[in-house]
Order: C-alpha cells, then sequence, then structure tokens
C-alpha cells in the first residue's frame, strides 16, 4: 500500500455490558445516574484493531486518530484509546443530548475530512442503542465502501481483505482505501491499557469541540413515545429427572 | 390563508395514507428466504400497496415465487450482476433511486445481514434516519423495537418523509406460500457507480439440520459442554433426536466448540423456536437477549443459582453429561 494511513476510530461511552439497565421512573428513558458507564464493547475492538495494524505496518500508519461524541466524561474513553495506543482525540462534547445515528454519521464525515482519514473503523453496533447504522451511513455519505461485522482484516498490497461474518457463515471482500470497517465481536481482544500507558496517554492530543462546532441539523428523526420492560415470563418450575421433564414437555406438545 | 394551509396539510396526509411500500426481498437462488417472508408481513401490515424488489441474476426467477403472497401490486426485478454478492454498495444506491424517483412512503428489509448492511446506507442516502429491527407495528409511523440486549422496549414515531424500517423476522410471522397471483414483473435499471471494492470468496457451514432462526426447536451450548468433543458427542445427537436447529452461546464459539454463524444473543441471531433447550448456559443478559422470547425455554444446569432459570418454563437442575444423554434416549423413544 503506497498510501499512507490515517485511520480515524470513532468510540462510544455507554453503560457498562455487564450491567441490567433500569428504566426511569418516567418510562421515557433508561436510569442513567450513579450507573457504570465503560467503551462500547465493539468500539474497544475497533481501536485494538487500528492499533495492530499501525503495530504490524509501522511504516503505513501515519496516525490512530479517535473521536469521541458524548457528554464530558467520555473523554475517558478517548484516554483509555489514547493510552491503547491511539496518538490523538477530539471530543464533540454533546452534553445530555443523544446524537442520532445519521447525525452521528454526518458529524464524523467532517471529522474524517479534517483528519484526511482514508480508514475509518467503528464497532458494529453500540449495545445501548443496538442501531447497528453509523459505519454503513457513514459509507453512504463520504461513497466509500464499506466492510461490516469484520471477523478479519488483512493488508496485502495496496488492498484491504477483510472476512465478514454473514448470517450462513463468512465471506470475503476486497477493497482499495478510502474504507469504512465495523468490528465483530471475534475481531480481536483488546488489550488493557497500562498504567504508565495512562499517564502518558494524558500527555497526548484531545481536541474540544461543541456540537454547535458542527453544521448539523440536530432535531430528532425518530420521537421516543415511551421505555417500558418488555413482557416479563412468568415464573416456571423445576422438575426432579428427566422422565419428568420429557413428561411436561408431552403434556406442553412441545415435543 | 388559514384554509390553503389546511388543505395543503390534508392533502400530505392523504398522500402519506396512501402511499405505498417498498419491500426488499432476498432470495436463495429460486428460493424466497424466510426472514423476506416475515418482513413482507409487516409490510402488510402498514396498511399499503406492497411492491416487491429483487436484485440480481435468477431474480426473476424467484419472482415467481412471490406469487404465492397474496396481496403485492407489483414486482421490481433489476437482474444486473453487480447485485449477485449483495454488495451494499450498489444495493443501497438502487433502492435509494427506486425510493427518490417514486412515491413510496416506506420501505421494509429484514433484518438480516444483509438488511443491516444495506438499510444504514440507504438511509445516508436519502437523508432518513431508519427504525431498525422492529418487532411491532402500531400504525404506519409509530413503531416498538427492543433497545439494550431487549432489555427495554421503546416506541418511536418517524417524523421523516419516507419511513425506512427493518424488521425482526421472530417478531413476525411469514406470509404464507398458498396463493396463485400472477403479479406484474417490472424491469429497472439502476445507475451505478463502480466502487474499488470486489466480493473474493465466503465460507458457508453446510448443515442437514434445519435453519437457526427458524427452527421450531433449538437446542443450544454453552460453556458447560468444556470442549469441542463435548459439544458434538452432547448437543448434536439431542437436536437429531428432536428435529432442532443447533445454538450456542458467545463462550462457546469463542472457545471453538462450533462455528460462529451458531451464536444465539444480542450480537448473534436472535431466535424464538416454540421450544428452547439451553444447556450449560448460566444465561448472560447478551445470550437472553436471543432467545428469551421463544415460547417454551428448558434449561439443564448445574448451578441452580444460574440466571437462566429465571426465564426457564422448565428448570433441572443437574449433570448435563447425565442428564443430556437420557433425554436423548427418551424424546427418541
Amino acid at each position: 500500500m503506497s498510501t499512507k494511513l490515517n485511520i480515524l476510530v470513532p468510540v462510544k461511552r455507554v453503560i457498562d455490558f455487564a450491567l441490567k439497565p433500569r428504566i426511569n421512573k418516567a418510562g421515557t428513558g433508561i436510569e442513567k445516574t450513579g450507573v457504570k458507564f465503560s467503551i462500547n464493547p465493539f468500539c474497544d475492538i475497533a481501536v485494538e484493531e487500528a492499533v495492530r495494524i499501525k503495530e504490524a505496518h509501522k511504516s503505513l500508519v501515519n496516525k490512530i486518530h479517535v473521536v469521541s461524541i458524548g457528554p464530558t466524561k467520555a473523554q475517558d474513553v478517548l484516554r483509555q484509546s489514547l493510552a491503547k495506543g491511539a496518538d490523538s482525540s477530539t471530543h464533540i462534547d454533546s452534553g445530555e443530548q443523544e446524537v442520532e445515528p445519521l447525525n452521528v454519521a454526518k458529524i464524523l464525515k467532517q471529522v474524517a475530512e479534517k483528519n484526511e482519514s482514508n480508514l475509518i473503523i467503528l464497532g458494529k453496533q453500540s449495545i445501548d442503542d443496538d442501531s447497528n447504522n453509523t459505519g454503513q451511513m457513514l459509507a453512504g455519505l463520504l461513497n466509500w465502501p464499506q466492510a461490516t461485522n469484520a471477523a478479519k482484516v488483512e493488508i496485502k498490497d495496496d488492498e484491504v481483505y477483510v472476512t465478514r461474518e454473514i448470517d450462513g457463515g463468512e465471506e470475503t471482500v476486497k477493497s482499495k482505501l478510502p474504507l469504512i470497517i465495523t468490528t465483530d465481536l471475534r475481531l480481536n481482544e483488546p488489550r488493557f491499557a497500562s498504567l504508565p500507558n495512562m499517564m502518558k496517554a494524558k500527555k497526548k492530543p484531545l481536541e474540544k469541540l461543541k456540537l454547535k462546532d458542527f453544521d448539523v441539523d440536530l432535531s430528532a428523526r425518530l420521537e421516543v413515545l415511551k421505555v417500558e420492560e418488555p413482557a416479563a415470563r412468568e415464573a416456571g418450575i423445576k422438575v426432579g429427572s428427566v422422565d419428568e421433564l420429557v413428561a411436561k414437555l408431552k403434556d406442553l406438545k412441545a415435543i | 390563508m388559514f384554509s390553503v394551509t389546511r388543505s395543503q396539510f390534508v392533502r400530505s396526509l392523504a398522500a402519506k395514507r396512501f402511499g405505498s411500500t417498498l419491500a426488499f426481498v432476498e432470495a436463495n437462488g429460486s428460493e424466497i428466504s424466510s426472514a423476506s417472508l416475515s418482513a413482507l408481513n409487516a409490510a402488510k401490515q402498514l396498511g399499503n400497496p406492497v411492491v416487491a424488489v429483487l436484485l440480481g441474476s435468477g431474480s426473476k426467477s424467484a419472482a415467481s415465487q412471490l406469487n404465492k403472497v397474496e396481496g403485492l401490486s407489483k414486482i421490481l426485478v433489476s437482474e444486473d450482476s453487480q447485485f449477485d454478492h449483495q454488495l451494499p454498495e450498489y444495493i443501497a444506491p438502487a433502492i435509494s433511486q427506486l425510493i427518490s424517483n417514486n412515491d413510496y412512503s416506506h420501505f421494509v428489509t429484514s433484518a438480516t445481514a444483509v438488511g443491516k448492511n444495506v438499510l444504514p446506507r440507504v438511509g445516508a442516502l436519502l437523508d432518513v434516519q431508519p427504525v431498525n429491527d422492529i418487532i411491532k407495528v402500531e400504525d404506519p409511523t409509530t413503531f416498538k423495537r427492543p433497545i439494550y440486549a431487549g432489555n427495554a422496549i421503546v416506541t418511536v414515531k418517524s417524523n421523516d418523509a419516507k419511513i425506512l424500517l427493518s424488521t425482526r423476522s421472530t417478531a413476525f410471522e411469514a406470509v404464507p406460500l398458498t396463493a396463485s397471483e400472477s403479479y406484474p414483473v417490472e424491469e429497472f435499471t439502476p445507475t451505478l457507480e463502480k466502487l474499488p471494492v470486489e466480493w473474493v470468496s465466503e465460507n458457508l457451514v453446510k448443515s442437514e439440520r434445519p435453519e437457526l432462526t427458524s427452527a421450531k426447536i433449538v437446542v443450544s451450548g454453552g460453556r458447560g459442554l468444556k470442549s469441542k468433543e463435548n459439544f458434538d458427542k452432547y448437543i448434536f445427537p439431542l437436536a437429531d433426536a428432536l428435529h432442532a436447529g443447533v445454538g450456542a452461546t458467545r463462550a462457546a464459539v469463542d472457545a471453538g466448540y462450533v462455528d460462529n454463524s451458531l451464536q444465539v444473543g444480542q450480537t448473534g441471531k436472535v431466535v424464538a423456536p416454540d421450544l428452547y433447550i439451553a444447556v450449560g448456559i448460566s444465561g448472560a443478559i447478551q445470550h437472553l437477549a436471543g432467545m428469551k422470547d421463544s415460547k417454551t425455554i428448558v434449561a439443564i444446569n448445574k448451578d441452580e443459582e444460574a440466571p437462566i432459570f429465571n426465564v426457564a418454563d422448565l428448570g433441572l437442575v443437574g449433570d448435563l453429561f447425565e442428564v443430556v444423554p437420557e433425554l436423548t434416549e427418551k424424546v427418541k423413544a
């Protein structure tokens, strides 16, 4: 690959994956006070992949830039990403406002253009909204190819080969730059940021911007009318033996 | 002044009400995918005429299968071979051109790997925020969808002029294939710009068993199986005895017990069979997200505190290495 890589990795701060979210009393959203937040697991995999590409192709990668749109605390996930090996970062403060994927993609397009990015690696979905939209939208806005649900990324000559997880198994596509990749869980195992690297990350560049620095109409296209619990399942029973299990299943006409 | 504004308002309402729905149909050869048959059901629930679109070589022969579906208005096909590997770089502009050039008020696709790959790109091209993975149509602009791994259900109203939807196939029954219609088939030729991306190869998992997402019974294994050999020895025979599809947790997939296309959960497949048998599965929220709408859930686990027992209709606390072979023998009998 003769072109130098300018990698952009958008990351999102979400409620920690291990927590069961609670719906707020008003039924308008999820309770966020006093709850542990972390980097979205798929974004962590995206950062890791960018760092691995840099480690494997030192002369090829110009820089890895991470960006996050979120409240002030989203800077924590940027610092973590810097500690893992990203070079520079941008935080776009959105306060408490939720930004829909289409608008996230529009903002990211401007960030990508400013950073002259030619490879953008994102998580395949955020585990809060579960939309699985942003990477594909960004690719559409930029008119770049997209390789979503990546399980393997290889750079050969001037092309990037991506093995994608699809419904019946996997498929491989190849593309020249510029390219958007979204990560599946099996792409890699993210490293932990060491304490010395966390200290060093504090000195790495963190540009601070606000939503109004971008020319994007942020009015919600999708209006949230309510948020509710899924239907609860009725309490089940414990059976004492396989015979009892088979009998119950036959009663239920399940087998 | 007021009356003009009002008549414009009424007209725009009427236009919305009498729009039509474009539904993307996936086919394997000439066979329509079951997920697309579910999406067609959701499309019909919107109450507008439904136009189906199929893309790629052989789409004309697949289109004839749609004559077995009741209540469509016409079928659009483009047999351009650029669509053959379902590359979103070509499907998305083709779909967005159809939507821009016609009066479709809605576009519906199933939330399959292909649908998820294509729909947001269409959204970006049309400047529309899609509503993803819907489980219910409340009215033509209001939908329910799960968020936070299915731990909450959000009702959203779309304010976009065109509405783009993907449907969770387990939440909508497939339309029956019992009609004998003869729909007009129209060819169309989208303008496609070549992008520097190419399909290279695929590696599909071949199996005689029912396909996971449409199986009536699913037997799933987790970390408790301890090895690939045990998975093969305990899970597959039970599945075969029940003519069931086989699923797995992320832990089982990561440990290499089975291929990752069998993963059930938030980031894998979502299933809702009549019977789901969870073997050696603790029941993490990410796994529950993919199976908790199953009609009957059976859990076999030696840890009686395992969270899977909170959602199981029938729970058996015991060693799976003893219980599963016994169960396999007894369901065969």
